[in-house]
């Protein structure tokens, strides 16, 4: 099994492998494809096929040019509220959660098992059971249909995997050395700040880059909370494939898909090995 | 103790609470947040569930009457019987091809970083992205069945996303794509921890590669598979952006899932006590899976601390 030297098997693997990251890769290749051809050309053939004329100007009409729900300014104000909601969220939900992982794992108080514990349980119950409450508590506070709105609601939920990452990360740092700072007289954020977070970037990559890519990615409150020009990118692209009455453009829409998932993608191209940590650990839970 | 010495401890006591303010806030805060909204929002849609509320939330006791209504609609029948099948087919397909694939990349083959990469990017990309692109692949008048036929094959037919009783499958081979690099990801860090002495052993006992594996290998890797389907069913019983992308529930309602009705009952019909009655039945078809999981852990856990 381990070894290199039965060819014929060994050639069989190869194919098998080669075979199936085409079927992984072909949605990709064939969306990239269409984001060069023109709406005419695809109309004519099918979304499969290689550009007859490399159709460039499909990503500046998906940018910035085709019209949706009567506004023509393209994916670029969605792209934005997208990148408004997610950078913060990303930041605060990382910070707060570092911080209460950090307090949970190492600087224990009274009652920390206990809400450690019911913070975690958010990793499981559906965003279906705090659909109506949200929209309530939002529409009370004056933060319905704005970006603020679900900067809150993704920082507060996020906290479920921010804590969790980062509390199991601390808790392997020896007690000790919390133990020695304070008989120095380091208080909870000098050690914080000294010790722990020097110690912490692995783990606060990892929780960036987890969070990043869930928010940019969240559909169901993007939609369910705002409306027309406040929504992120995604409930966009659902608006932008609906059948529409006239001519299909598929060919701008595929532009339109690229862009959206460009920058959880890149992201997963630089930092692939944390992407995966992440998975893993927000599996093993 | 003296008055004033009371008095004093007492003041540095009320100091000491105000100099650790900040510390107490920045832990407390986020924490009691948290966890407030998980129990208060939970306890909430469970009372909504009970009472007659249907445009706005209003207080009133009707008892089942909402469960019973969502049980016996037709799209909740339909909803529960795709989760059944989306969610046994989703699984288990899915852990194969994952098996599959890690025990190929387990080869010591070339390039295994690359294909490994290949095969995780779909878990970097949204739902909405990929069901968008999978209605476009799957859909017979401009995707594979349109391309078969401009090659020449007029009669081949391939319409499951406009076909009722097929329909559901084209979530499952969406789904399959977007998440078995996952089960892979999982199965390969298994596959990685298997004991090579064990492996030694084996192979000096005469067994091939095939017997090896099937023998040795993968039964050291069924609490990753629990793991795995654990996992993937939580995913399948909450889909809502994968076929609200792909299928929209059609045609009609043949591709209706749990959460789609949810969010029909409680933004689209504005029946708010049935929309969170389908919702606390979600979370009770979860419970129904993760429950024993938890148990499962907890046995192994306490087995652990005792070997």
């Amino acid at each position: 099994m381990r070894d290199r030297s039965f060819a014929p098997s060994r050639i069989l693997i190869y194919l098998v492998v080669t075979l199936f990251a085409a079927a992984y890769l072909a949605p990709l290749v064939i969306v990239v494809l269409n984001s060069l051809r023109t709406n005419e050309e695809i109309a004519q053939s099918s979304m499969i096929g290689w550009p007859q004329h490399w159709a460039w100007g499909n990503y500046a009409l998906a940018w910035s040019g085709f019209c949706l729900a009567e506004t023509c300014a393209g994916i670029r104000p969605y792209m934005l509220n997208s990148a408004l909601i997610t950078i913060p969220a990303t930041i605060f939900s990382t910070l707060l959660g570092a911080v209460a992982g950090y307090a949970v794992s190492l600087w224990r108080f009274r009652g920390d098992n206990w809400i450690y514990g019911i913070v975690t349980l958010g990793l499981f119950l559906p965003q279906q059971m705090r659909l109506l409450p949200w929209t309530i508590v939002l529409r009370d506070i004056g933060l319905i249909n704005t970006l603020s709105g679900l900067v809150l609601i993704h920082t507060i939920q996020g906290l479920s995997f921010t804590v969790l990452f980062c509390r199991n990360y601390y808790v392997a740092i020896p007690q000790e050395l919390i133990r020695a700072a304070r008989i120095d007289g380091a208080g909870f954020f000098r050690i914080f700040w000294r010790i722990i977070l020097p110690l912490s970037s692995p783990i606060l990559i990892v929780t960036v880059i987890w969070q990043f890519t869930h928010i940019w990615n969240e559909f169901l409150y993007g939609v369910t909370f705002t409306t027309g020009q406040q929504q992120p990118v995604t409930a966009a692209l659902i608006a932008l494939s609906a059948p529409v009455a006239d001519i299909p453009k598929h060919g701008v829409q595929s532009a339109a898909v690229i862009i959206a998932a460009l920058p959880t993608l890149l992201i997963y191209l630089f930092g692939g090995r944390y992407f995966v940590r992440g998975l893993t650990a927000g599996a093993v839970k | 103790m003296t008055h004033a010495a009371s008095r004093a401890t007492g003041r540095s006591a009320t100091s000491e609470m105000v100099r650790r303010l900040p510390e107490y806030l920045v832990i407390w805060v986020p924490l009691l947040l948290s966890a407030a909204h998980l129990i208060s929002f939970s306890i909430w849609t469970i009372w909504i569930s009970f009472t007659p509320s249907t445009l706005i939330p209003v207080s009133g006791w009707v008892g089942l009457r909402n469960y019973n209504a969502v049980l016996a609609s037709r799209n909740w029948q339909i909803a529960f019987d795709n989760l059944l099948l989306f969610g046994i087919a989703f699984v288990l397909l899915s852990l194969i091809t994952g098996l599959l694939l890690a025990i190929l990349l387990d080869q010591r083959i070339r390039a295994e970083n690359a294909l490994r990469t290949i095969f995780l990017y779909p878990l970097a990309v949204s739902f909405v992205v990929t069901g968008t692109v999978w209605s476009w692949l799957l859909n017979p008048s401009i995707g594979i069945e349109k391309l078969v036929h401009d090659l020449g094959w007029t009669s081949f037919h391939f319409d499951w996303l406009v076909n009722r009783d097929m329909a559901i499958w084209t979530i499952v081979i969406a789904a399959i794509w977007q998440s078995s690099g996952f089960a892979m990801a999982l199965f390969l860090a298994g596959l990685r921890s298997v004991d090579a002495d064990i492996i030694r052993a084996a192979q000096i006992d005469g067994a091939g590669p095939i017997r090896t594996y099937w023998r040795v290998i993968l039964p050291t890797l069924w609490p990753i598979t629990i793991t795995v389907v654990v996992v993937q069913l939580q995913f399948a019983i909450s889909a809502f952006d994968l076929v609200r992308a792909l299928t929209n529930g059609g045609p009609g309602i043949a591709t209706q899932l749990p959460a789609l009705v949810v969010y029909d009952l409680m933004f689209q019909r504005n029946q708010l006590g049935r929309g969170a009655a389908a919702a606390v039945l979600m979370l009770l078809i979860l419970l129904a899976v993760l429950l024993p999981y938890a148990a499962w852990r907890y046995v192994r856990r306490r087995k652990a601390a005792h070997a």
